[in-house]
C-alpha cells in the first residue's frame, strides 16, 4: 500500500470512530465537548514544534514560534477551561 | 529515538484522545476523560521533542511558556457567559497555527530539496498544503468575525449586500486557480501565501451574513474546521497523531453542527447561504395579542408556585444576558426545600453555543440530573403545574407546530403550553429572532411577568419566602 493510501485509511477510520464516540455525548456536555475538542485540535502543536525546532531558516523558525504560541494557548487553555467546567457538573454531596 | 517507537507513542496518544472523548459521554466520567486527553497531548509533545531533527529548544520552550501562560490566564478568568467567545477565538488560533505550520513546511522543502528529508515533493504534498492553508484561513478569519459578533464588537445581525454569493463564487475560483499553481510550481511559496490572503477574505465574507441567533451553528462548524485544518497539516507532515486527533475534532464539530441545524429545522446550506425570510402574510402582533395578554406580579407567581407539585424552568439566552442564573438557583433551592419537583427544560439552540445553558446552570450549582433536554421534558409538560420561561421566545412558540406557513414551521419546540400554567418572564412583547408574534403570550393559561430576568426572579424568591414563612 502506498503511503498516501495508508494515511488516508487512518483519516477515514478516525472519522468513523469520531462519529461513533461523539454521537453519544449528551447535550448537557456539549459546551465542554467543544472546548475539550479545541484542546485536542491543539495537536497542531506537534507540527509547530517540528518547524520551530528544525530551524532551517529564520523565517521557518519564526513561523514555528508563532504557531507554538497559538497551539499552546489552545492546548493549555482548552484543557484547563474544560476541567473547570466539568468540575461544576460533578455531583455536589 | 527510532521512528517506530515515535509512531507507537503517537498511537498511544491518539488512543488516549479517543478514551478521553469517550469519558465525555457522562458527567461522572467526564473530568477523568478530559485528563486522559491532556495526558495524551503531553505524551505526544514530549515524544516530538525527542525527534532528532530538532536542533534548538530555545524557541520551542519560549513559545510554550508564552502560550501556556496566556492559555492558563484565559481559562481561569473567562466568565461562563463568555464561553462562546473563548471557543470561537480558540478555533481561530488552531486555524492560524495550521496556516503557519503548512507555510513553514513549504519553505523547508525549498531548502531541503535533495536532502534526506521525510517530506516528498509531489502533488499530494502540494494539495495537503493547499488544504491546510485554505481551511486554516477560513477558520481563523471566520472565527474572528464570530468572536466580534459574540463579544458585541461588531454588528451581530446578518450583514448582506447585493451579489454576495457571486463574490464568494469568484473568490473560490481564484483560490482553486492558485491551488492549481501550487501543484504546478510545488517549490514556490508565492501562490500559497496569495491563496491564504484570498481564503482569509472568503472566511470573513462567509461569517458576516450569519446572524446572532445562528451563532451556535457557526461556532460548531468552525470547531470542526479547526480540527480538519490540523488533519490536513497531518497529511503534509505524514504525522498520524495529527491526522487522528484533527479528524476526531472535525467529526465532533460536524455532529454538533447537524444537531443544531435539526433543532432549528433548517438545512446547513440555509443557515450559511439562505436568507431567513420574515414572512409578511402572518398575523400581526395586535391580532395575536389584542386584549388577551394577562400581566402578573411576583406575589401571584409566588402563590402559584406554593401550590405547585411540579415546576419546570425554561431558560433562554435572555437568562444569560440578565445574569439571572444565581437567582434561579435560589428559587430552585426554595422550591426543593418545600418538596416541589423542579426540572429545567433546555432547548438545544438556547444560548449562543451548544450546551451553553447547561454550563451556566451547572455553574450556579443546579444538579445536572435536573437539566432535561427537549425530548426528555416534552412528554412531561402535561403533568407540570407551573412552567417558568425566562428570556426564551422562538423556542417556545407554538406556531412552529400549528402554522405550516410560518418561518419557524416544523422547528422542534418545548411544548410549554401543555403545562397547567405558564409564566413568561420577559422585558416586553417584542418578537424573537424569527420576527413573529408568539401566541403563547396570549394563551388562556399564560401569564406575562414583564421585567428584567434577574430582578423578576429575585422578587418571586422574596415573595415566596414570605409565603412559606
Amino acid at each position: 500500500m502506498d503511503s498516501f493510501a495508508m494515511v488516508f485509511t487512518i483519516f477515514v477510520l478516525a472519522a468513523f470512530i469520531g462519529f461513533e464516540v461523539i454521537a453519544k455525548v449528551p447535550p448537557t456536555l456539549h459546551t465542554p465537548l467543544m472546548s475539550g475538542s479545541n484542546a485536542i485540535s491543539g495537536i497542531i502543536l506537534i507540527g509547530a514544534i517540528l518547524s520551530a525546532g528544525a530551524q532551517h531558516t529564520w523565517l521557518t523558525a519564526g513561523l514555528g514560534f508563532v504557531a507554538v504560541v497559538l497551539a499552546t494557548i489552545n492546548v493549555v487553555g482548552g484543557f484547563m477551561v474544560t476541567n473547570r467546567m466539568l468540575e461544576m457538573f460533578k455531583r455536589k454531596d | 529515538m527510532s521512528s517506530g517507537l515515535v509512531n507507537i507513542a503517537y498511537l498511544v496518544a491518539a488512543s488516549l484522545f479517543i478514551l478521553g472523548l469517550k469519558g465525555l459521554t457522562h458527567p461522572r466520567t467526564a473530568v477523568r476523560g478530559n485528563l486522559l486527553g491532556a495526558l495524551g497531548m503531553l505524551l505526544a509533545v514530549v515524544i516530538t521533542l525527542l525527534d532528532q531533527s530538532i536542533v534548538g529548544y530555545g524557541i520551542i520552550l519560549a513559545g510554550i511558556v508564552v502560550g501556556g501562560g496566556i492559555g492558563a490566564v484565559l481559562s481561569v478568568r473567562i466568565k461562563m457567559t463568555d464561553m462562546p467567545q473563548l471557543v470561537a477565538i480558540f478555533n481561530g488560533f488552531g486555524g492560524l497555527a495550521s496556516i503557519l505550520v503548512a507555510g513553514a513546511a513549504l519553505l523547508e522543502v525549498a531548502v531541503l530539496t535533495g536532502t534526506s528529508s521525510a517530506i516528498v515533493l509531489n502533488t499530494q504534498f502540494s494539495l495537503s498544503i493547499f488544504a491546510s492553508g485554505l481551511i486554516g484561513a477560513v477558520t481563523f478569519w471566520g472565527s474572528l468575525v464570530a468572536f466580534g459578533k459574540l463579544q458585541g464588537l461588531t454588528n451581530d445581525g446578518s450583514v448582506r449586500y447585493p451579489g454576495d454569493q457571486i463574490v464568494k463564487v469568484v473568490l473560490t475560483i481564484v483560490i482553486l486557480v492558485l491551488g492549481y499553481m501550487m501543484v504546478i510550481y510545488p517549490d514556490s511559496s508565492t501562490p500559497y501565501w496569495l491563496m491564504v490572503i484570498f481564503a482569509s477574505v472568503l472566511g470573513i465574507l462567509f461569517v458576516i451574513p450569519i446572524g446572532g441567533a445562528d451563532m451556535p451553528v457557526v461556532v460548531a462548524l468552525l470547531n470542526s474546521f479547526s480540527g480538519l485544518a490540523a488533519a490536513a497539516t497531518g497529511f503534509v507532515l505524514f504525522n498520524t497523531v495529527l491526522i487522528v486527533a484533527g479528524t476526531l475534532v472535525g467529526a465532533s464539530g460536524i455532529i454538533l453542527t447537524i444537531i443544531m441545524c435539526k433543532a432549528m429545522n433548517r438545512s446547513l446550506a440555509n443557515v450559511l447561504f439562505g436568507t431567513f425570510t420574515v414572512t409578511e402574510g402572518g398575523p400581526s402582533a395586535d391580532e395575536v395579542y389584542g386584549g388577551k395578554v394577562k400581566s402578573t406580579s411576583a406575589e401571584e407567581v409566588a402563590m402559584l408556585l406554593e401550590g405547585a407539585k411540579r415546576v419546570c424552568i425554561v431558560p433562554g439566552y435572555g437568562m444569560a444576558v440578565a445574569q439571572a442564573q444565581h437567582a434561579v438557583r435560589e428559587l430552585f433551592d426554595l422550591l426543593e426545600g418545600h418538596g416541589t419537583i423542579v426540572e429545567f427544560g433546555v432547548h438545544p439552540v438556547a444560548g449562543r453555543m451548544p450546551g451553553h445553558m447547561n454550563v451556566l446552570l451547572a455553574e450556579a450549582d443546579i444538579p445536572y440530573e435536573r437539566l432535561k433536554d427537549m425530548d426528555e421534558i416534552n412528554p412531561s409538560f402535561k403533568q407540570i403545574d407551573v412552567t417558568i420561561v425566562i428570556g426564551a421566545n422562538d423556542v417556545v412558540n407554538s406556531v412552529a407546530r400549528t402554522d405550516p406557513d410560518s418561518p419557524i414551521a416544523g422547528m422542534p419546540i418545548l411544548d410549554v403550553d401543555y403545562s397547567k400554567t405558564v409564566v413568561v418572564i420577559k422585558r416586553s412583547l417584542s418578537p424573537g429572532f424569527a420576527g413573529i408574534p408568539n401566541p403563547l403570550f396570549a394563551a388562556d393559561n399564560a401569564l406575562m411577568f414583564f421585567g428584567d430576568g434577574k430582578k423578576a426572579v429575585e422578587e418571586i424568591v422574596k415573595c415566596l419566602k414570605e409565603e412559606l414563612g
